[in-house]
């Protein structure tokens, strides 16, 4: 194989078609065929030559990636002229072109309007360089915490769970685990290996170290315990850490014993806390979950379906347990279905079958339903439409027959509410307008009038939306978050004063997004503007949001201050206005400042310490109050 | 006859310039040499320098270039002039003439048969040359081969007897064939004549302008190559035509420098037999033209024996270049009054004044006291006075070495990691004090950044205009000077005009070396944090520089293939070391300051004398380019890490390899032994440490006298023994490593998300 690689290396050059192209392009024509020939060789090997070159200058580098400059470097050696402002946004910033028995790459140079490129802002200032220290290993150990890798990666916990007997010969053991040499590589472990004896590999182990124990219960208890603040602290650290592989069959087995416990007792909180942690476990990225699926899957779908999952069922809102479940085991199909285990298909028999059952409660039916549609609207299109007929009479049944229980009303108009929710959508985008309610009511039955009108309701908020949409990320001039900061008409009384402190009220964390969320079917892009009055002269400065409305799941939060002058210009109480919004959590945030009218002296330095992030953090932190 | 004597003359000549490090085997030192002067102008005058060291006339090499100068320009009347001025004699320049009228070859044989192209006065060179001495006809060809003069035709001309091409592939199978039918042991040693004959035969066919026979030929044969030689390989591959030859570097090395096998008397002779037998004129060619066949008498050696020591770019260090002695032992300790520090920890607490009580009496100064037989003598290189501060730094060395950190196989060090984080794929060097106080970090980006990893905030003095300020009466004067304002945690120094590829701190922390893409070396100080020297000489990217141990002294090396030796004082270097067939990638001090290693990307690691500028070892064996070189403390070893991810460990006085350390998986960039010596820890772009017993990797391999003389070492796998521990950092290649005072290791690297 090396020789077949080799070969092809030698005989690697650049197409004659290629010569001539460029000989065109520098007011060459006609150039003959051996000319092209001999050009080619020769330009192949000066390019070659200086690829060999730009190598050097990489690995003085310490990269591995190749840049323009290493290539800039190794011209430099050549004692030929670099390539001055070669940049490139793209990957491979050539076009194809074919005509006339040719094909061409060529580069693609457009026309700029100057305007635009003066009118664009300035790019973001890139951060500073800075130092950070951590433990790599002490005395030996490498510590499990966010700055080092996860003593076991996914691919191993994998490895692991898929192929336990593996035989490993003692020579082999070198390639097969590097990285799992990280923890247990004590010198017992290179002694301990006789030669030629055939090992059997995992030897997990099945203890926990003390520190393990109490976080683990410190854990458990916070997350089903009374205290809000410290459930979202461990729920943070379940879906953060990275050493937790060890601690999730405890895990899964609390889970599961939990939702079993729960269930009977009909103590609905405890559920929904249970299913958060499911849903923090989903969202550690270094969790092998598939392992324990085994457990979490039935609980999930208890919750989703089970008769009864609250003491009072006609007050408490065990819809939403229903519909956050639902939503974990739409994610977890997404994720973990392959072809072998088929979790999807096996999910969506399971919903069907007792949905198609008559006997069946409106509580499961409800929950078979959102589970179901949570699927997507593929499923919602072949599995729910069809019987929406059959539904809807059975609705109509309850809702406009004798007097039944208040719980089965409440149950059917849950049920109704929730198909025409996720029906609508659906229908706006297959069925063809206009929407005619008789039609409707042909079609779909006792739903069809008030699916009409939601279709007719969804698709206006359609239309609605693409134009909004436009017109937000018209004012998003940049991808990434920005803060500006920017002060003007700051009289000089208020100059002295300290950067002042901004409340960021409660609310503002509901807007970190919580993918669990449902994707709504057309949210507006979000403007947060908050409105701040300075509290007289006084060191201090409060500052209130006075509107805040909700963030999109894909959007992350950020704040954007501008300062305006205050109603009088005389007056030392400037008004500011913070507006804050939210934009694509893909980068990190920066800080821009646009110059002040006036020169004040309110350094925006601390703020710029504020939002120095060292970029492994969640840019989410930018919300953080300067102070 | 002139030729003959020309050849006495140049040897004369050679012995004279010492410090051209012409003994060290390989044979090319003069074109190698001429490349250098030819290239940088400036450094024909510091080689005078270093000639003048010895005492040899400096003038006179100067005045043989104006010479030459004249007789090329046909300015005989000039020539005639001079030549009666400076009273030299009429052979010196008729040398030159002769030489650079070509026919290198002449001398080869020792015969004086000038033309040497002809298949029958081959066959009977190699007829009397079989018969005469071998040991005469090698000495002979190193004398033909130091006369090659840089003149690219010169070099080429060597290619111009060619055989029927087409009967190229015929040669080489035949042999080939050959080699696979002989005895096993015999079988792993010639192999080691592929790669070389497929070179040469390839240039040889290319050269002549037979593009599609050469073609043909590294198609059917490059696959057989061992793979180590692929980087070569590539090169070889892309060179197709004869235009090609000029001015490629690679080529020129494989031209200028004969290649260097080892091969049993046994696996020679049968060698031998079978080419006179066949009359194969083609390949003994190449063999006495291009191969250096060093043989050695004894058991032939194992496939992997000579895989160990293969791979460099020119075969192996000749036995011979191994065999000066090195002082590799360390220098005696200056006597300090070290203070009782009452062992308790408030010891601690009084830095600035110690009380002077009587010298302490522990092991360390005792071992001080005794003279190490293989150390140099303490005058043998002019080492700076020791100042008042270097002393109260030595002891708090002391001091803190007394709280170090017995380490070993049941005790690792501990690793604290310092990220570079926003670094942009930017950083390219860093180093630390080595009280660890500091760290500077170069940056592609051409700037040096220094940064004080104690609370200790970095300040500078303060301006000449605030100075006139201040009581120079004052006590505290010293404290004074300093400015408060502008202290902060890190400073920028702002100077080179591309990447920073090596930087330095000085053993006082006073100075801070920095080494660039612009060709220039540069002297910060740290008092100042300004620049306070470029220093020019290396006209390519200079890729390392390190401080002597003692301060002072500083070497550098670079693209130019050259390392050098310079003095903080001299704006001119004091020592060139040229011999390395590729870019100088990395340079260490011996601990005690006398000798300098070099990696190079031609594979090999160099030991160089600073006192007379001599090569003293090469050690081949890596198969990739050189990027980390370590020495133990006790400076009895050297290891060294290259792009292949191996680690190999040298001992410095046998000259031999003893070790190889598997496991990484990628260039390893950084190598640090503890403070004792126990462990090895190695980082690499794998972004991996790796710790390694060094203590046992030495213990294991007693070289007995047999190992010693051969040369042959056999090296038992056991890197997984050795392997101590292994650390994954989150994707931050390990660049640079540290061993504190008290044996706690400090990494660092570039964050690259």
């Amino acid at each position: 194989m090396a020789e077949e690689r080799r070969q092809k290396q030698c005989s690697v050059s650049l197409p004659t078609e290629s010569m001539k192209a460029m000989a065109e392009s520098v007011g060459v024509g006609q150039l003959q065929e051996e000319s092209c020939a001999a050009l080619s060789e020769e330009v192949s090997y000066r390019i070659k030559e200086i690829a060999q070159d730009a190598l050097k200058f990489m690995r003085h580098g310490k990269r591995r990636k190749l840049t323009t400059n290493d290539i800039d470097n190794a011209l430099k050696l050549k004692n030929v002229e670099p390539l001055y402002g070669f940049q490139s946004q793209e990957f491979i910033p050539f076009r194809f072109a074919s005509g006339g028995g040719r094909e061409l790459y060529f580069y693609e140079e457009k026309e700029v309007d100057l305007s635009d490129i003066i009118n664009t802002p300035l790019p973001r200032v890139p951060l500073d360089v800075s130092l950070k220290a951590h433990w790599l290993s002490i005395e030996g150990v490498q510590p499990s915490i966010p700055e080092n890798p996860p003593p076991a990666p996914k691919e191993q916990q994998k490895v692991e769970s898929t192929e336990p007997l593996k035989v490993v010969k003692p020579g082999q053991e070198e390639e097969g685990t590097i990285q799992g040499k990280s923890q247990g590589a004590t010198p017992a472990d290179g002694k301990g290996k006789d030669k030629g004896l055939i090992r059997l590999k995992p030897r997990s182990t099945h203890e926990l170290s003390v520190e393990q124990q109490l976080y683990y219960k410190e854990i458990t208890e916070a997350c089903v315990g009374s205290c809000e603040a410290k459930r979202a602290e461990a729920l943070q650290s379940i879906a953060t850490d990275p050493g937790l592989y060890q601690m999730l069959p405890r895990f899964s087995t609390f889970i599961s014993e939990g939702v079993r416990v729960n269930v009977v007792q009909n103590n609905l909180a405890l559920l929904i806390y249970l299913m958060r942690m499911v849903k923090a476990l989903m969202d550690n990225p270094t969790l092998y979950l598939e392992k324990y699926l085994h457990e979490l899957i039935p609980a999930v779908v208890t919750c989703i379906v089970s008769k009864q999952l609250c003491l009072r069922p006609d007050v408490d809102n065990h819809w939403a347990l229903r519909d956050f479940a639902a939503r974990l085991m739409a994610q977890s199909c997404k994720t973990f279905s392959t072809t072998t285990n088929n979790i999807q298909s096996r999910i969506t028999k399971t919903f069907t079958k007792s949905w198609l059952d008559d006997k069946t409660q409106w509580t499961t039916r409800y929950g078979c339903i959102a589970g179901l549609a949570e699927l997507g609207p593929d499923v919602i299109k072949t599995l729910i439409l069809p019987r929406l007929t059959v539904e809807g009479a059975r609705i109509k049944a309850v809702m406009e027959g004798p007097v039944v229980s208040n719980i089965d009303k409440i149950g059917a108009d849950h049920v109704q509410s929730l198909l025409l929710k996720h029906c609508a959508s659906v229908i706006a985008k297959i069925r063809p307008q206009p929407d005619n309610m008789e039609q409707y009511r042909t079609d779909y039955g006792y739903l069809g009038p008030m699916l009409c009108s939601h279709v007719m309701k969804a698709r206006t908020q359609a239309a609605l939306q693409a134009q909004q949409v436009n017109r937000t990320t018209l004012t998003i001039t940049q991808p990434r978050p920005t803060l500006t900061v920017s002060q003007s008409g700051l009289s000089g009384s208020a100059g002295s004063r300290t950067p002042s402190i901004i409340k960021v009220p409660s609310s503002l964390t509901l807007m970190t997004p919580r993918p669990g969320t449902p994707s709504q079917p057309s949210p507006p892009a979000t403007k947060y503007i908050v409105m701040a009055t300075s509290a007289g002269a006084s060191s201090t400065q409060q500052y209130e949001f006075t509107s805040v409305s909700f963030a999109t799941s894909t959007l992350q939060p950020l704040v954007k201050l501008e300062s305006g002058s205050g109603p009088g210009l005389t007056s030392s109480r400037p008004m500011q206005k913070y507006i804050v919004v939210s934009l694509p959590s893909s980068a990190s945030s920066s800080l821009e400042t646009k110059s002040s009218v006036l020169p004040t002296s309110i350094s925006t330095t601390p703020l710029e310490a504020a939002m120095k992030l060292d970029r492994s953090e969640s840019p989410g932190a930018s919300t953080q109050s300067p102070h | 006859m002139a030729a003959v004597q020309g050849g006495l003359a140049d040897t004369n000549e050679e012995k004279d310039i010492k410090t051209e490090p012409s003994s060290d085997g390989f044979g090319n030192n003069n074109a190698n040499d001429g490349r250098v002067l030819s290239t940088s102008p400036g450094s024909s005058a510091s080689a005078g320098i270093n000639k003048s060291a010895t005492g040899a006339p400096e003038d006179q090499q100067t005045l043989l270039a104006v010479l030459q100068f004249l007789r090329k320009n046909k300015l005989t009347e000039s020539v005639e002039i001079l030549r009666r001025e400076a009273g030299l004699p009429e052979d010196s320049p008729e040398l030159k003439g002769s030489d650079s009228s070509g026919a290198g070859s002449g001398g080869a044989a020792g015969s004086g048969d000038k033309e040497g192209g002809d298949a029958s006065s081959l066959l009977s060179r190699v007829t009397i040359s079989s018969s005469a001495n071998l040991a005469t006809t090698v000495t002979s060809s190193v004398t033909a081969a130091g006369e090659d003069q840089p003149d690219v035709n010169v070099v080429l001309s060597a290619y111009n007897q060619q055989g029927d091409p087409p009967l190229y592939q015929v040669y080489y199978s035949g042999l080939k064939k050959f080699i696979e039918s002989v005895l096993d042991c015999h079988r792993a040693e010639l192999s080691q004549l592929f790669y070389p004959l497929f070179v040469h035969m390839y240039l040889e066919l290319v050269y002549n302008n037979h593009e599609s026979e050469a073609k043909a030929f590294f198609e059917k044969f490059s696959g057989d190559q061992e793979c180590y030689y692929e980087d070569d390989l590539r090169v070889l591959s892309s060179l197709s035509k004869r235009e090609h030859m000029r001015g490629n570097e690679t080529l020129m090395d494989f031209r200028t420098s004969k290649f260097v096998l080892r091969i049993s008397r046994d696996s020679y002779q049968l060698l031998k037999r079978h080419l006179q037998e066949r009359q194969n004129n083609q390949i003994w060619n190449i063999i006495q033209e291009h191969l250096y066949i060093d043989i050695f008498d004894g058991m032939p050696r194992s496939k992997g024996q000579i895989d160990a020591m293969s791979g460099s770019l020119a075969g192996e260090g000749k036995r011979e270049a191994n065999k000066a002695k090195v002082y590799y032992g360390l220098l005696k300790e200056p006597e300090i009054e070290l203070p009782l520090d009452d062992e308790d920890e408030e010891a601690e607490n009084e830095e600035g004044k110690p009380k002077k009580k009587k010298p302490k009496k522990d092991s360390m100064g005792s071992k001080s006291k005794k003279q190490d037989p293989n150390a140099p003598s303490q005058t043998r290189i002019p080492l700076p006075e020791l100042k008042d501060s270097d002393k109260l730094d030595k002891i708090m060395y002391m001091k803190e070495a007394t709280k170090r950190i017995r380490l070993g196989p049941d005790n690792l060090p501990s690793i604290c990691f310092y990220s570079f984080l926003n670094a942009y794929q930017g950083l390219t060097a860093v180093d630390f004090t080595d009280d660890s106080s500091l760290i500077a970090g170069g940056f592609a980006d051409s700037t040096v950044r220094v940064w004080s990893v104690t609370p200790k905030k970095l300040r500078k003095v303060k301006s000449a205009a605030d100075l006139n300020l201040i009581d120079k009466e004052s006590d505290d004067v010293l404290e004074r000077i300093m400015d408060e304002k502008t202290a902060s945690e890190s400073k920028i120094l702002y100077g080179h005009s591309g990447p920073v590829y090596g930087i330095s701190f000085s053993p006082d922390r006073n100075y801070l070396l920095s080494s660039s893409e612009d060709g220039t070396v540069r002297l910060w100080s740290l008092q100042t944090f300004t620049c306070l020297v470029g220093y020019k000489g290396h006209n390519y990217p200079v890729w390392d520089t390190h401080f002597s141990p003692h301060g002072y002294y500083f070497v550098s090396g670079g693209h130019d293939r050259v390392a050098r030796l310079w003095a903080t004082d001299h704006y001119q270097p004091l020592r060139m070391f040229s011999g390395h067939l590729a870019d100088v990638t990395c340079t260490r001090f011996h601990p005690n300051s006398n000798y300098v290693a070099t990696g190079s990307s031609d594979r090999t690691i160099r030991l160089w004398d600073v006192l007379n500028g001599n090569c003293v070892r090469i050690f081949t064996g890596h198969k990739g380019p050189i990027h980390a070189l370590a020495f133990s403390p006790n400076g009895k070893f050297l290891a060294s890490g290259a792009t292949d991810g191996r680690v190999l460990l040298w001992d410095i006085g046998h000259g031999l390899m003893i070790g190889e350390l598997k496991g990484h998986t990628d260039t390893i960039y950084s190598l640090r032994f503890s403070r004792d010596g126990e462990i090895l820890a190695s980082g690499s772009m794998d972004n991996t440490v790796r710790l390694w017993d060094a203590m046992k990797a030495f213990d294991d391999l007693e070289t007995d006298d047999f190992t010693a003389a051969t040369g042959h070492v056999h090296l038992q796998d056991n890197s997984q023994e050795l392997l101590l521990g292994t650390y994954m950092s989150k994707s931050t290649p390990v660049i640079h490593l540290h061993f504190t005072r008290r044996n706690l290791l400090l990494a660092t690297g570039a964050y690259n998300p």
